[in-house]
C-alpha cells in the first residue's frame, strides 16, 4: 500500500485496509489499537505504509486514550479494535462524548456477527447510541474509504468522537476502492480549555448539557446525509425495506435477481433517520428491516405500542436473530424459496482450528495435565488466544473462557469459593492486556492459586504482532506486584523438558499459596514468519 | 456475466493466495472482483473458505448463495466436497488429490474423491506431484490455478502476467517455478491427467 499506486488506479482493498487508507488521507497523526480479529489489518495497514505513527497498545482502553489525547492535542487520531475491544475502552469512550474532541477522533470498530473470531456477537451501534454521538456504518471497501474520511470531518464539525461500525464481511472484504488525495496534518492546538476537557462534575454537566442540545443538529445531519437514501416506488405499495450497511449488498442482490423493486430505505449514518423512516411508513402498510448484528433499528422502530406499520426483522423472526446474513435469509424474508445446491452424499466430519504441530503450548498442557492427575476436582480457568484451543481433544484443558484476564479474575473466586487446587491458564499478551490487575487482588489475599503465564514472545492468535513489552519484563512485573519470589518461576519450555515441568507444576499446585510460572517457548508461527523475512531480506 | 467461486483448503494452504491471483487478474481483465476471505481463528489449521465473485457489473454481496458457484477450487479433496451445496447445477468442481488428515474422523479417501469424480464436472489432479516437478511443492496453489484457467472468464496471458507480478519480488527463479506449476497444472486437466491411483474413476 503505497501512496504512489494509490492516486492512479483502484485497488483491491480489505475493508480494513479501506479505513486504513482512508484514516491516512484524511490526514491522520497517528493510530492506536489492540489486535483482535477482524479489526487487526487496519494498525497492520498503517504499519506497513508508515505514513502515520501506527502503535500497538496493551489493551483497547490504552489505545483509545491515548487517541483521546492526540484528539485534545489538535491532532486527527484513529483508534481501531475489535467489537468486544470495545467493552475494555467503554470508559473513555463513554466519557469522550461528553468532551469537546479538537483534533478529529474516530473509533473504528469491527463486529463479528456469526463469532467467527469472537465470545459474543454485541452490535457496536447501542454503543455509539449509549454515548450519544454519530455513527458510520459502510456497506462495501468503497465506502468504508469514503467514510472514514468523513468520519473524520463530522468528528471536528460538531467536536464528538464518531464510530465507524464495521463487520466481519466488510472488513474481511477484498474489493476495488478509488482513493482521494491526501490532506495535511491538523496543527497542534495550544490553546488549553479546562471547562471542555476536565470533567469535574460542574464542568461535566455543563458539557453534557451542550452534548444534548447538540442531538437536534446531530439527528439533522444524519437525515440529510446522502448515506441515507430513501427511494419511494410509487407502484409497489406492499412492502418496504429497510436496510443498514452491508445488510444492503445481500437486498440488492436478491432483488436484482427476483426483479423486485420495493420502496427502500438505506441507513448508513446514524442516528436513524426519522423524518426519511415516517416518509417510508406513510407509503407502505409493512417494512422488513434487514440489517446485520442486533435488531437495534427494528427495535427503534417497533417501541412497546403495537406499531401501525407492520415490522419485520430479526425480532420478529422473519430473519434470524443470531447469526450471519447472507442472500438466502434474504430470500426467505420475503417470503420465496432459496436457491438450492446439493449436499455431498457422504457426511463431512468438521474440521475446526487447532493448535499448530510443535506448538509451546501443547508440552505446557501436558505438563499440566499430569501434574493434575491426581486430583479429583481441580478447576482450569483459561483464558483468550491460541490456547484457548488446548479446550478441545486431546488436551481439554479449561473449564472456562469469557473475556481478557478472566482466568486469574475468575481464579480467584473459585479458590475463594474452595474449589481447587486452582490453575488459571493465560498468554504473555493478554496478561499485559488485562491479567495485571486481577493478579494484584490475588497477590494482595496470597490466593492459593497458581497462575501459568505461556509466554510465546507473540500476540499469536490474530497473526504474531510483537506483545507491547518484551516479554522478559514479565518476571519483574510479577514480583513487583509482590508475588513472593520463591513461587515465582520463568521456565525454559522444551518437549524434552516436560517432565520438569511437571514436577515444578506439581509443586506449585501443592504450594497454599499464590504461585506464578511463567513458561517460555517461541510460538512456532511467529519464528517461521522471522525466517521467512530473514530469508526475504 | 457474473462468475462465482468457492476456493476451499485449511489454514495455511494458500486459499487467500488463490483468491489474490485470480482476482488481480480479473481486475485486469477489466472485470470487478469482490472476495469475502476469512482470517484469525480458523486460519489454525481449520477449514478455510473464501468466495470470490466476478463480474461485468457491480458486485454486491461479499458471499456467494447455495447453488449459485460456477466454479469450486479446492486445495483439499474433504474441503472440496464440504462446500458441495454452493455449486450450480452447472458448475465446475476441481480439487487436489492430497487429503489433510488433521481430524481423527477423516472418511475414507476413495469416498471422498469418489464424492467429486461421480459430479459430471468433477477433476482431481495431484496439485503436490505436478508442483514438486515444477520445481516447488509450495505451488500446489498455483498448480490449481492453472487448472481453473479454461473455466474462468479470463485470458491465460492475462493470468500468466498477474502470476509473475505476484512473484516479482521474490525473484526470477520463484516467477519461473510458479508460471511452469500453472502451465502444469492448465495442461494436467486440459489432457485429463488424473491421480494415478484414481485413473479408473477418470471422466474422459
Ligand atoms: S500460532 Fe503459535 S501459539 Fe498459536 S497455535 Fe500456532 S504455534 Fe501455538
Amino acid at each position: 500500500m503505497t501512496d504512489e499506486v494509490l492516486s492512479t488506479e483502484a485497488l483491491m482493498l480489505l475493508g480494513d485496509e479501506a479505513v486504513a487508507l482512508g484514516a491516512l488521507h484524511a490526514g491522520i497523526t497517528a493510530a492506536y489499537a489492540y489486535p483482535g480479529t477482524p479489526a487487526t489489518e487496519i494498525l497492520e495497514a498503517l504499519q506497513r505504509n508508515g505514513g502515520a505513527r501506527a502503535n500497538w497498545c496493551a489493551n483497547e482502553k490504552t489505545a483509545y486514550e491515548a487517541a483521546l489525547g492526540m484528539s485534545m492535542a489538535g491532532k486527527r487520531a484513529l483508534v481501531s479494535m475489535k467489537h468486544v475491544g470495545l467493552n475494555v475502552a467503554a470508559d473513555p469512550f463513554i466519557n469522550s462524548a461528553v468532551v469537546a474532541p479538537v483534533g478529529g477522533l474516530v473509533l473504528a470498530v469491527a463486529d463479528d456477527p456469526g463469532m467467527h473470531s469472537s465470545q459474543n456477537e454485541q452490535d457496536s451501534r447501542f454503543y455509539a447510541d449509549f454515548a450519544r454521538v454519530p455513527c458510520l456504518e459502510p456497506a462495501n471497501a468503497q465506502e468504508a474509504y469514503d467514510m472514514t474520511r468523513e468520519a473524520f470531518e463530522v468528528s471536528e464539525r460538531f467536536r464528538v468522537p464518531v464510530v465507524l461500525r464495521l463487520v466481519t464481511r466488510l472488513a474481511h472484504q477484498r474489493s476495488g476502492v478509488e482513493a482521494q488525495h491526501r490532506k495535511d496534518e491538523n496543527a497542534l492546538n495550544t490553546r488549553r480549555d479546562r471547562a471542555d476537557w476536565v470533567l469535574l462534575p460542574s464542568f461535566a454537566r455543563r458539557r453534557w448539557q451542550k452534548r444534548l442540545q447538540q442531538q437536534k443538529d446531530i439527528r439533522g445531519w444524519a437525515e440529510m446525509s446522502p448515506h441515507n437514501e430513501l427511494t419511494l416506488n410509487e407502484n409497489f405499495r406492499d412492502m418496504g425495506v429497510i436496510t443498514t450497511g452491508i445488510a444492503q449488498s445481500y437486498f440488492l442482490d436478491v432483488t436484482r435477481e427476483l426483479g423486485l423493486t420495493p420502496s427502500h430505505l438505506h441507513i448508513g449514518a446514524y442516528p436513524i433517520p426519522a423524518t426519511l423512516i415516517r416518509d417510508l411508513a406513510d407509503h407502505v402498510p409493512e417494512i422488513l428491516v434487514i440489517e446485520e448484528g442486533y435488531p437495534y433499528v427494528e427495535r427503534m422502530l417497533r417501541g412497546i405500542l403495537p406499531p401501525l406499520t407492520t415490522i419485520r426483522g430479526r425480532q420478529s423472526g422473519d430473519l434470524p436473530e443470531a447469526g450471519e446474513l447472507n442472500q438466502e435469509l434474504v430470500w426467505s424474508a420475503f417470503g420465496l424459496q432459496p436457491p438450492r445446491g446439493t449436499a455431498a452424499t457422504i457426511s463431512i466430519p468438521e474440521r475446526p482450528p487447532r493448535l499448530c504441530d510443535g506448538c509451546p503450548h501443547i508440552d505446557a498442557y501436558n505438563a499440566l495435565n499430569d501434574a493434575l492427575r491426581s486430583y479429583e476436582a481441580p478447576v482450569v480457568t483459561s483464558d483468550i488466544g491460541c490456547y484457548t484451543l488446548g479446550a478441545l481433544p486431546p488436551y481439554n484443558v479449561g473449564d472456562s473462557c469469557v473475556c481478557m484476564g478472566a482466568s486469574i479474575g475468575m481464579g480467584k473466586g473459585a479458590a475463594d469459593a474452595g474449589a481447587g487446587p486452582v490453575v488459571a491458564v493465560i498468554g504473555d499478551s493478554t496478561f499485559l492486556h488485562s491479567g495485571v490487575t486481577p493478579l494484584m487482588d490475588a497477590a494482595a489475599a496470597n490466593t492459593d492459586m497458581t497462575v501459568l503465564i505461556l509466554d510465546n514472545d507473540v500476540v499469536a492468535m490474530t497473526g504474531t504482532q510483537p506483545t507491547v513489552l518484551p516479554p522478559n519484563r514479565i518476571p519483574e512485573i510479577v514480583r513487583g506486584i509482590g508475588v513472593d519470589p520463591e513461587h515465582c518461576h520463568v521456565f525454559e519450555s522444551h518437549p524434552r523438558r516436560v517432565g520438569e515441568l511437571t514436577q515444578l507444576l506439581r509443586r506449585e499446585i501443592a504450594h497454599r499459596g499464590l504461585s506464578v510460572v511463567i513458561v517460555h517457548r517461541e510460538c512456532i508461527e511467529a519464528l517461521k514468519k522471522d525466517k521467512k523475512a530473514r530469508r526475504e531480506s | 456475466m457474473k462468475f462465482d467461486i468457492i476456493i476451499a483448503g485449511v489454514g495455511g494452504q494458500g486459499v487467500l493466495s488463490i483468491g489474490a491471483i485470480i482476482s488481480a487478474s480479473a481486475m485486469r481483465a477489466g472485470l470487478r472482483a469482490m472476495q469475502s476471505e476469512v482470517h484469525g481463528m480458523s486460519q489454525r489449521g481449520g477449514a478455510v473458505l473464501a468466495h470470490l465473485r466476478l463480474a461485468d457489473r457491480e458486485i454486491f454481496s461479499p458471499t456467494i448463495a447455495h447453488g449459485q458457484a460456477d466454479l469450486i477450487l479446492g486445495l483439499e479433496p474433504l474441503e472440496t466436497l464440504r462446500y458441495l451445496e454452493y455449486l450450480s447445477p452447472s458448475g465446475t468442481l476441481i480439487t487436489a488429490s492430497e487429503p489433510l488428515k488433521n481430524i481423527p474422523d477423516y472418511p475414507d479417501i476413495d469416498d471422498v474423491l469418489w464424492g467429486i469424480l461421480r459430479h459430471p464436472r468433477g477433476h482431481v489432479l495431484d496439485a503436490t506431484r505436478i508442483a514438486r516437478d515444477a520445481g516447488s511443492v509450495k505451488a500446489a496453489n498455483v498448480v490449481m490455478v492453472g487448472a481453473a484457467t479454461d473455466f474462468l472468464p479470463i485470458e491465460d496471458v492475462t493470468i500468466r502476467s498477474a502470476i509473475a507480478d505476484a512473484f516479482a519480488s521474490k525473484g526470477e527463479r520463484v516467477v519461473e517455478v510458479n508460471l511452469r506449476a500453472y502451465d502444469a497444472g492448465r495442461s494436467a486437466l486440459r489432457h485429463r491427467e488424473v491421480v494415478d491411483e484414481f485413473e479408473t474413476f477418470a471422466v474422459t
